[in-house]
């Protein structure tokens, strides 16, 4: 094997993965180091501020925001998140955030420019649209708000699916709806949030898929907290976890 | 606007706990969402319009100014009136004058937010001036004593059962859920009304600077007889309600029809220049225009201004996942949906600052505006003007402080993660909350929590082989 020199990535693993779903942190990982890429965690990264700046609670997020930039500023590298949320959150987000900073201003700008949802960096940046996953099920994707309507993550998580080995893939309807997570509108307007989940996971049914891929842990948790509560069989998968060949 | 006395989370519950007018509501949303995005995929230059729309209310907004003193110009030079009424009270009682000196007894209405905005029918009503809604739906909404529950589709609540019920009880006429022979009833009904009204009163879903023309958009017709029947007319137009040229209109009137209802035109689409004139057959022999501010112009200029810029063509309630789920009624506004729930606590104040929080933020609001407005966007500002008002319970306040001091010290953030992982050790059962503490509860009762990891990710990366 000839050896290639390695690029280097920076992983953003974001809160809930590092918590709650430190898996999907592994497979990411291995999946980057598989193309070509070497690994880098800066260990002073917490949360992006995401759900203070949902909030309206802004003062809370620029500081959150002006941490993970002083984080990322010293590191080199494209910055990878698994999440389309919070790539929303630091792409878009930080530099209108931070506008009026005079210090933070340009680094928000800055690190903007190199974050990348995990899908898209493979695809988009290292040009991959197979990366030898293999995974036996019946699955549909939902494609979760913030990285369809902000980031139009829509071809990236397609077609590394659809190269997935034993992968069968069913349509999931009205896959475009919200599946109500919204972070803290789930716990504040819990009635409203619930209402639309339910939509969402009896769609997921209709579909007949036995496994549910999205790309953002904080609508995986929400739907799969649901699903599990009803005693179904559907499991729910971060699309690293699928990529990665987990049966 | 008054507030009701039932919470918007009361109103949520209620709203939710009726599943038969829930299913109304979102296939009849479901319905529009997907005839717009016809009409759209068929319309070529769609984006372009798109953008030119945006550019149109914003150059207008730019200078409202400007525009609003060259149309009030025009108007008189047609010989209509112009009336600025600051807020609901003065145009209201502007109307009430009118109706009074003109010996008004009967007034004919077209469907008009803004003037359910004022509560202008139970101003003329306490006068004793009967009023009679003639849009279908405003109609069956006003016999049935209710409330519009979308801004262009005021019965979306209701089925064809209801309607037969409404009519069966309020017109004494056999019950049928029959559309034909509901718009029939209906049809025989309101012609008496056109035909005797004294003053007909509309809303403008534009007025066109340049010429002091009004525009008129209805697919029943109705609006063109109120306009043009009674010998007065009265016309209250929101103050940013205007474009600037015709040009300007036919680009508007492109993206309204499609946006509401995926027509390339509404069925009428009346253009209004000035009261009867000389010679002429029909027509009012008084035309009054009352420009309404109401609260916008403190809208203008700020940071929400963006607000402004909607047409009222209600695509944002059709794709709107939350409006789907309670409905427009929950949301206790003349607005409901996205744009209702930025307008409403600027509109009518504090007692409707909950109804920004209640959208996820998904943003197919957005994607479906016609002039783009970001409505993901203003929600935000929204939120964050109360926050920054000290609108929130100190709970609230306290917790996004500890998290904000948490999450900017990596040493506090691993101890707070182990805390968890203590926490999630002792009281998960089988990698599982069931039930969350205190303002949390609104998480678990709709679905189990996780509990965090054994191990996580940082811990994992220091000591891989315990993966």
């Amino acid at each position: 094997m000839t050896k290639i020199k390695k690029s280097i990535v920076q992983l953003l693993v974001t809160c809930m993965v590092d918590a709650i779903r430190p898996q999907v942190g592994t497979a990411v990982k291995t999946i980057l180091n598989n193309n070509g890429c070497e690994v880098g965690f800066p260990k002073q990264q917490t949360c992006c501020g995401q759900p203070a700046f949902n909030a309206g609670f802004l003062k809370q997020a620029r500081a959150m925001a002006r941490h993970t930039i002083d984080v990322f500023t010293n590191t080199s590298g494209p910055v990878v998140v698994p999440s389309g949320s919070c790539t929303d959150m630091i792409v878009h987000h930080y530099p209108e955030l931070l506008k009026s900073d005079p210090v933070y201003s340009s680094k928000a700008k800055s690190l903007s420019k190199r974050t990348y949802e995990f899908t898209q960096f493979l695809v988009d940046k290292l040009g991959l649209t197979n990366v030898g996953a293999k995974y036996n099920g019946k699955a549909t994707y939902h494609p979760c708000c913030h990285g369809l309507r902000n980031l139009n993550l829509v071809e990236q998580p397609s077609t590394l699916l659809d190269n997935v080995e034993d992968l069968e893939q069913v349509a999931l309807p009205c896959a475009e709806e919200c599946c109500g997570f919204g972070g803290l509108f789930s716990v504040r307007m819990s009635e409203i949030s619930g209402a639309m989940l339910e939509k969402k996971l009896s769609n997921v049914e209709e579909s007949g898929a036995d496994v549910l891929i999205a790309g953002d842990v904080g609508c995986i948790i929400h739907m799969e907290g649901s699903l599990r509560r009803k005693g179904s069989n559907i499991q729910v998968k971060h699309i690293a976890e699928i990529l990665n060949g987990c049966d | 606007m008054a507030a009701t006395e039932l919470s918007f989370y009361d109103r949520i519950s209620d709203a939710l706990a009726k599943p038969e007018g829930q299913l109304a509501i979102s296939a009849g949303a479901k319905a529009k969402y997907d005839n717009r995005a016809r009409a759209m995929s068929e319309f070529p230059s769609m984006e372009i319009t798109r953008d030119r729309a945006r550019s149109i209310r914003a150059h207008t907004l730019s200078q409202l100014d400007k525009f609003l003193a060259e149309f009030a110009d025009n108007v008189e030079a047609l010989g209509g009136h112009i009336f600025w009424a600051k807020d609901a009270q003065e145009c209201n009682q502007y109307i009430n004058e009118i109706a009074r000196a003109k010996d008004v007894q009967l007034v004919a209405k077209a469907k008009s937010m803004l003037t359910e905005e004022i509560s202008l029918n139970q101003s003329l009503e306490t006068s004793g001036i009967d009023v009679v809604e003639t849009d279908l739906g405003e109609f069956i909404v006003q016999l049935s004593g209710d409330k519009p529950s979308h801004i262009i589709a005021p019965i979306l609540h209701m089925t064809r059962e209801d309607v037969g019920n409404v009519f069966n009880e309020k017109l004494n006429v056999p019950f049928s859920d029959d559309p034909a022979t509901l718009n029939a009833i209906a049809r025989t009904h309101m012609r008496e009304i056109f035909l005797k009204a004294d003053m007909g009163i509309s809303g403008v879903n534009f007025g066109v600077s340049e010429s002091g023309a009004i525009c008129l958009v209805t697919n029943e017709g109705n609006g063109r007889l109120i306009s043009t029947a009674p010998r007065i007319h009265v016309a209250v137009m929101g103050m940013e309600r205007l474009v600037p040229t015709l040009g300007d209109l036919s680009i508007m009137l492109q993206l309204l029809a499609r946006s509401a209802t995926g027509q390339k035109l509404t069925a009428y689409s009346s253009i209004l220049c000035g009261p009867r004139r000389k010679n002429e057959h029909d027509g009012p022999e008084e035309l009054h225009i009352v420009i309404l501010d109401n609260g916008r112009s403190e809208i203008l200029g700020s940071a929400l201004s963006e607000i402004l810029y909607c047409i009222r063509c209600g695509a944002c309630l059709n794709a709107c996942p939350v409006f789907h789920s309670i409905g427009g009624h929950a949301y206790g506004s003349v607005y409901p949906g996205p744009v209702g729930s930025v307008l409403s606590p600027l509109l009518f104040g504090d007692p409707w600052n909950p109804l920004p929080h209640a959208s996820s933020l998904c943003g197919a609001c957005k994607e479906v505006c016609p002039v783009n407005i970001d409505l993901p966007g203003l929600l935000l500002e929204s939120r964050s003007q109360q926050i920054a008002k000290g609108k929130s319970p100190l709970l609230m306040r306290l917790s996004q402080w500890i998290y904000a001091i948490t999450s900017c010290n990596p040493i506090l953030f691993g101890l707070a993660l182990r805390s968890g992982q203590v926490v999630s050790r002792l009281l998960a059962h089988d990698g599982w909350f069931t039930t969350l503490p205190g303002p949390l509860q609104g998480w678990s009762v709709h679905r189990d929590f996780p509990a965090l990891a054994k191990k996580s990710f940082r811990q994992l990366w220091d000591k891989p082989s315990q993966d």
